[in-house]
C-alpha cells in the first residue's frame, strides 16, 4: 500500500471481477455477446470466402486458410480420433479451434481487447456442445450398457480394483474431464486478461496520479504489459489448440474399441 | 484488507454463467458449425481429393506413357528387324538376278560368236568353192584356147573340150596331190 500513500490524489482501484462485467451496450446486449457473434461471423465468412475458389496450387491467401484447416484436420482430428472415424468430426474440431482462437485473440487485438472466453458462459456453451457429441457417439458406437462398460470397466485391471476405479472413471468421463475442458480455457483467459489489466491500469495510474519521483516506474509497468501481451498471445493460441485436441481425444476415447 | 472487502462486496461472481451468454454462445457456435460443415469442409475435402487424384492420376499417366513408349520402341525394333530382313532378301535377290543376267549375257555372247564364226566359215567355204570353180573354168578355157592355137585345131565342140579339160585337171590333181604330200 506504499504506492497509495505516496500518491498525490485519487486512489488506485485494482482491476478485479468487476472489470469483466461491463455495462450493456444497449438493452441486454453486452460487449462479450457482440464479440462472440462477431467471431462466429468472422470465422464463417473468412472460410466461406477463402474456399470459394480453391486452386490445386494454392496462392498466399488460400495457403493460410488451408494451413488452418490442415492443422485442425490432420494434426488434431486425425491424430486424436484415428484415421477411421475422424472425417465426420472435422467440422467440429475445425470449428472449435478457429472459433476459440478468434475469441481468445480478441483479448489482445487493439480496441477490442476482451477475451470472450473469460466469460464462463461461452466455454460452457462449447462444453455443452462437446459433451453431447462425445457421449452420443459413445452410446451409438457401443450401445447404452456397452458404453457404460467401456467407460467404467477399462480392461487390464484386477477385478477388486473396479470397486474403486469404476466410480472414479464414471465421474472422470462424465463430469471432471468435460468440465475441466470448459474451466481451463475460462480460467486461462480470465487470469491472463486480469494480469494485463493490472499492468496496464497500474502503469496508467502511476503515470497520471503518482508523485513525480514514481512516474518513471510506469515505464516498467507498461513494458511488462507489452511483454505479457506477447505471452498472452501464445497462451491464447495454445488454449484454443488444447480445447480442440482434448475434444478430439475424448471423441477418440469414446469411439475406441476394446483392446 | 480493503481489496478483499471490495471483492466480497462485488455483486458479480465470475463462476456463475449468464444464461444469455450460454444461449448466444451456443447458437453462434452452432451456426458456425453449420456453415463449416455445409460449405467450408466439403470444399476443402473436394480440393484434397482433387489434389490426390491429380497426383495419382499423374503417376498413372506417367506409367501409361512409359508403357506406350515401350510398346512403340518394341514395334519400332520389330519394324527395323523386318526392314533389315527385307533389305537382305532384296540384296540376295538382286545378286542372284545379276548372276543370272550375267550368265544369260555370257551364253548369248557365246552363241553370237559361234554364229558369227560359223557364218564366216560357211561364207569362206562358199567363196573358196566359187573361186575354185571360176579358176577351173578360166584355166580350162585358156588351156584349151592355148592348146587349140598350138595344135591349130579348133576344138569347137564345147562338151568334148570340157571333158578333156576336166580329165586333164583330174589327172593334174591326182598327180600333184601325191607329189605335194611326198615333197613336204
Amino acid at each position: 500500500m506504499g504506492a497509495l500513500v505516496l500518491s498525490q490524489g485519487g486512489t488506485f482501484e485494482p482491476p478485479g471481477v468487476d472489470s469483466f462485467f461491463l455495462p450493456p451496450i444497449f438493452g441486454g446486449v453486452t460487449k462479450p455477446i457482440v464479440l462472440v457473434v462477431l467471431s462466429a461471423v468472422i470465422v464463417g465468412a473468412y472460410f466461406l470466402i477463402a474456399t470459394r475458389n480453391l486452386k490445386l496450387v494454392p496462392g498466399k491467401g488460400q495457403f493460410a486458410a488451408e494451413y488452418l484447416y490442415d492443422f485442425s484436420r490432420n494434426t488434431i482430428a486425425r491424430d486424436q480420433i484415428g484415421a477411421k472415424d475422424f472425417q465426420r468430426f472435422i467440422p467440429l474440431i475445425f470449428g472449435l479451434f478457429t472459433f476459440i482462437l478468434v475469441n481468445n485473440l480478441f483479448g489482445i487485438i487493439p480496441l477490442i481487447q476482451f477475451p470472450t472466453m473469460a466469460k464462463i458462459g461461452f466455454p460452457i456453451a462449447l462444453f455443452i456442445m462437446v459433451y453431447i457429441v462425445i457421449h452420443t457417439v459413445g452410446f451409438k458406437r457401443h450401445g447404452f450398457l456397452g458404453y457404460l462398460k467401456h467407460v467404467m470397466f477399462p480392461p487390464g485391471v484386477p477385478k477388486p480394483v473396479y470397486i474403486l476405479l469404476s466410480p472414479i472413471e464414471f465421474l472422470q468421463k462424465f463430469l471432471f474431464q468435460p468440465v475441466a475442458l470448459a474451466i481451463r480455457v475460462f480460467a486461462a483467459m480470465f487470469a491472463g486478461h486480469l494480469i494485463l489489466l493490472v499492468f496496464a491500469l497500474g502503469g496508467h495510474y502511476l503515470l497520471i496520479e503518482a508523485s513525480a519521483l514514481l512516474k518513471p516506474v510506469s515505464i516498467v509497468s507498461f513494458a511488462f504489459a507489452i511483454i505479457l501481451t506477447f505471452a498472452e498471445a501464445l497462451i491464447q493460441v495454445l488454449q484454443a489448440y488444447i480445447f480442440a485436441v482434448l475434444t478430439a481425444n475424448f471423441i477418440g476415447a469414446a469411439l475406441a474399441e476394446e483392446h | 484488507m480493503k481489496k478483499h472487502l471490495v471483492l466480497a462486496e462485488s455483486e458479480h461472481n465470475p463462476i456463475l454463467p449468464a444464461p444469455t451468454e450460454i444461449i448466444v454462445g451456443f447458437v453462434a457456435f452452432a451456426l458456425l458449425l453449420f456453415v463449416l460443415h455445409r460449405y467450408a469442409v466439403p470444399r476443402f475435402e473436394k480440393l484434397y481429393k482433387e489434389r490426390s487424384d491429380r497426383i495419382e492420376g499423374g503417376i498413372a499417366r506417367a506409367e501409361e506413357a512409359q508403357a506406350e513408349a515401350q510398346r512403340t520402341l518394341e514395334q519400332y525394333k520389330a519394324q527395323l528387324a523386318e526392314a533389315r530382313a527385307e533389305a537382305a532378301r532384296i540384296r540376295d535377290d538382286a545378286r542372284a538376278e545379276g548372276q543370272q543376267i550375267l550368265d544369260e549375257m555370257r551364253s548369248q555372247a557365246q552363241e553370237e560368236s559361234d554364229r558369227i564364226i560359223n557364218q564366216g566359215q560357211a561364207q569362206l567355204a562358199a567363196q573358196k568353192a566359187q573361186v575354185i570353180a571360176e579358176l577351173r573354168a578360166d584355166l580350162g578355157r585358156h588351156a584349151v584356147d592355148l592348146a587349140g592355137k598350138v595344135v591349130g585345131e579348133s576344138l569347137e565342140d564345147e562338151d568334148r573340150a570340157q571333158r578333156t579339160v576336166d580329165r586333164f585337171l583330174d589327172e593334174l590333181e591326182s598327180t600333184s596331190a601325191p607329189s605335194t604330200s611326198t615333197s613336204s
